[in-house]
């Protein structure tokens, strides 16, 4: 085999069997969409890779890959760091989410010269796509709790970034607020520690390395056990403020994307571009053109109202939506509509409402659509938040208290109310 | 309960089993006892501190391997929920949690490890993952307000097999689903003031008659609390249609 060398590839580098695969993969893609079935990029690669299983090898061959993973935030990082590396030459990305390797050889074979790569990538794929890919730098933001029915137990995902990334040469920038991805990184040679925070804590209280109860303060943590603790972070999301490790400051309060969660990304997509040479202060200034994230974010006009659509899929990524709606110490402000499904690219188990402290939302008028609209009506209940239950998304809008309405919904959830509002 | 001021209710260790929503039966056993007129008082005991012994319902929930494995160590060492249990303390245990209640279970990295021991039961690994919607017959005998206690629905997420030893009974016949283990035909288990189910969802909010059951226990009124539980109704109504039961 010969591997095809040097930046930005020329489709006559790839071998036969490839330039085949990548146009069987383009032509389904294609059938696929004029199917109506979405952007068919999935079922493209998916075809395009059992042609040629090494063809997201080849693809990425040669240009400078970054790979991006969490359980939140990765889709909105991946695009951070897509605007602020495109300061230095053409990127290629896949955008929309599609996180696993099919999806990802599709949003690769479809920009072939591009001299970047910023890929967000799922969690349970990175170690194989990051021996495929031979990525310069590889982000981790943040491990939680995430689709209990489908998912392994979340130290298990961590144990399983630290085996497959031990000895990677890739520059990984860590998050060294979150134990979890600590551990995960422990065994990396080269390390870039970004204290962005992680508010979520529930999955953070035994400790990754020995299982012992780690010490949880506002800024800092440590094992009461054994040797772990936060490391010494070189870069700092501080308040409104990112901090570079020079100690020079960025403001961020630029940046369109709303929420703590987004300094936080933004902050750690800057660690990642500096990898390649971005200064942070460009960086942040291209950061700040992104409004909306594959609709994440976006504000649309529905039956004459105006909807604020937010994704939260599990019970970290809630509770930093919270700090969108209901600010703490604000006093509560407009309607919320909630949504929640429980499909299999949710995980049929929605055990995980409990886990999200719905009392954050008492104050507003709560309004509930959703297939496991019933679940959510009871933990509401218990939580003592003032909600009604509807069918569906007309009603509920029609229903909603004057005011912009700000919509959380889960995964399927989410996609639905998109088609609907026409975001 | 007597002689208190508070229903004091311990939430064993959710530092280490707390995976599937089991906070929702803590706070759920809140807000039904503030409804039957007691005063609350909810203690989350981590595993680096001691258990008290003075609670009236410990509640112990799921987990993985590693932290179940932790936790009963933690348990066995601390003493504090045996000598409770003793003083006839009531005990709501889920999966993982029920699981070490009993004389042993099985570690994926250890084998087979002792338990509590507070319930006669006996757990090992089966050969498949148990995932679903379960619905479940209670065992008649147990009953609220003079009814015995309405069919049981719950999610299950485990690769435990479960015996009930003689000085247990199930705790219900299985309708759907696995419960104990593939062809057991039975879920969880129950001996005097202790109940232990594989039932999450969580179990108190598909099944709050449960929760009466275990508050009767503790105030010694056998009548159901007077709540508003359409909404619980209209949850269970549909999970029961869901699975056709």
């Amino acid at each position: 085999m010969t591997e095809p060398s040097g930046p930005a590839l020329a489709g006559a580098q790839l071998p036969a069997r490839a330039k085949v695969a990548v146009a069987a993969g383009k032509l389904t893609g294609a059938v696929s969409r004029a199917a109506g079935r979405g952007s068919g990029a999935v079922v493209g690669g998916r075809i395009a890779l059992k042609l040629d299983p090494e063809l997201l090898r080849r693809l990425t061959a040669g240009r400078a890959c970054v790979l991006i993973s969490a359980t939140n935030g990765k889709t909105t990082t991946t695009r951070l760091v897509a605007e602020a590396l495109r300061a230095k030459g053409p990127v290629a990305s896949n955008a929309l989410g599609a996180n696993m390797p099919a999806g990802i050889t599709a949003a690769m074979a479809d920009d072939r010269d591009a001299e970047f790569a910023v890929i967000e990538v799922d969690e349970k794929y990175l170690p194989g796509v990051a021996e495929q890919t031979k990525p310069r730098a590889i982000a981790l933001l943040n491990l939680s709790r995430d689709q209990l029915d489908r998912a392994a137990e979340t130290r298990m995902m961590a144990q399983k970034w630290r085996d497959g990334l031990a000895e990677t040469p890739a520059t990984v920038i860590a998050n060294a607020d979150d134990p979890l991805v600590v551990w995960a990184a422990g065994r990396a040679r080269d390390v870039v520690w970004v204290a962005v925070g992680q508010s979520w804590k529930d999955d953070a209280w035994s400790c990754p390395q020995c299982g012992g109860v780690l010490h949880l303060d506002s800024d800092d943590w440590s094992c009461g056990s054994c040797d772990m603790r936060r490391p010494q972070p070189q870069w700092a999301l501080d308040g409104d403020e990112l901090v570079a490790p020079d100690g020079a400051r960025v403001g961020l309060t630029g940046l369109k994307l709303p929420g703590r969660a987004n300094r936080a990304n933004a902050v750690s997509a800057a660690a990642t571009a500096a990898v390649f040479g971005v200064e942070a202060q460009v960086a942040i200034q291209r950061m700040e053109h992104v409004t909306a994230v594959a609709g994440r974010y976006d504000t649309v006009t529905y039956r004459g109202r105006t909807l604020r659509l937010l994704l939260a899929k599990n019970p970290a990524g809630w509770l930093e939506t919270f700090d969108l709606v209901s600010p703490r110490g604000a006093a509560p402000a407009g309607p919320v509509l909630l949504s929640v499904n429980a499909l299999s690219a949710d995980g049929t188990d929605t055990s995980w409402l409990w886990d999200v402290d719905y009392t954050r939302l008492v104050g507003h008028r709560v309004l509930v659509i959703g297939q496991r609209r019933l679940d959510l009506a009871v933990r509401l209940q218990v939580a003592g938040v003032d909600f009604q239950v509807f069918d569906d998304v007309e009603a509920a809008v029609d229903a909603a208290p004057a005011g912009a309405i700000d919509v959380i919904a889960n995964y399927t959830a989410f996609q639905q109310l998109r088609q609907k509002v026409g975001a | 309960m007597a002689g208190q001021s508070a229903l004091r209710i311990v939430w064993i260790y959710p530092d280490l089993l707390s995976t599937y929503g089991d906070q929702g039966n803590a706070l759920i056993m809140s807000y039904r006892a503030r409804l039957r007129g007691h005063e609350v008082e909810q203690l989350n005991v981590r595993s680096d501190q001691p258990l008290p012994v003075q609670g009236d319902i410990y509640l112990i929930g799921g987990g993985e391997d590693r932290p179940q494995r932790l936790a009963a160590e933690r348990l066995r060492k601390d003493d504090g929920l045996q000598r409770a249990v003793e003083g006839g303390a009531t005990v709501l245990s889920v999966c993982a949690g029920f699981q070490l209640l009993g004389h042993s279970f099985y570690d994926d990295e250890q084998g087979t490890l002792p338990g509590l021991g507070l319930l006669d039961v006996t757990s090992s690994r089966g050969t498949v993952r148990c995932v679903g919607e379960v619905v479940s017959q209670p065992d008649p005998a147990l009953s609220v307000g003079g009814k015995p206690l309405p069919r049981l629905t719950g999610f299950e997420n485990h690769m435990g097999t479960t015996a009930v030893g003689p000085d247990a009974k199930p705790l219900a016949t299985v309708r759907s689903g696995n419960g104990n283990g593939a062809g057991t035909g039975v879920d969880g288990a129950h001996a005097g003031r202790i109940v232990g189910t594989y039932l999450h969802g969580p179990v108190l909010a598909r099944n709050p008659a449960l929760a009466d059951l275990l508050l009767g226990w503790v105030d010694g009124d056998p009548a159901p609390t007077k709540a508003d539980d359409v909404w619980h109704e209209k949850l269970r109504a549909e999970r029961l249609a869901a699975i056709g039961a």
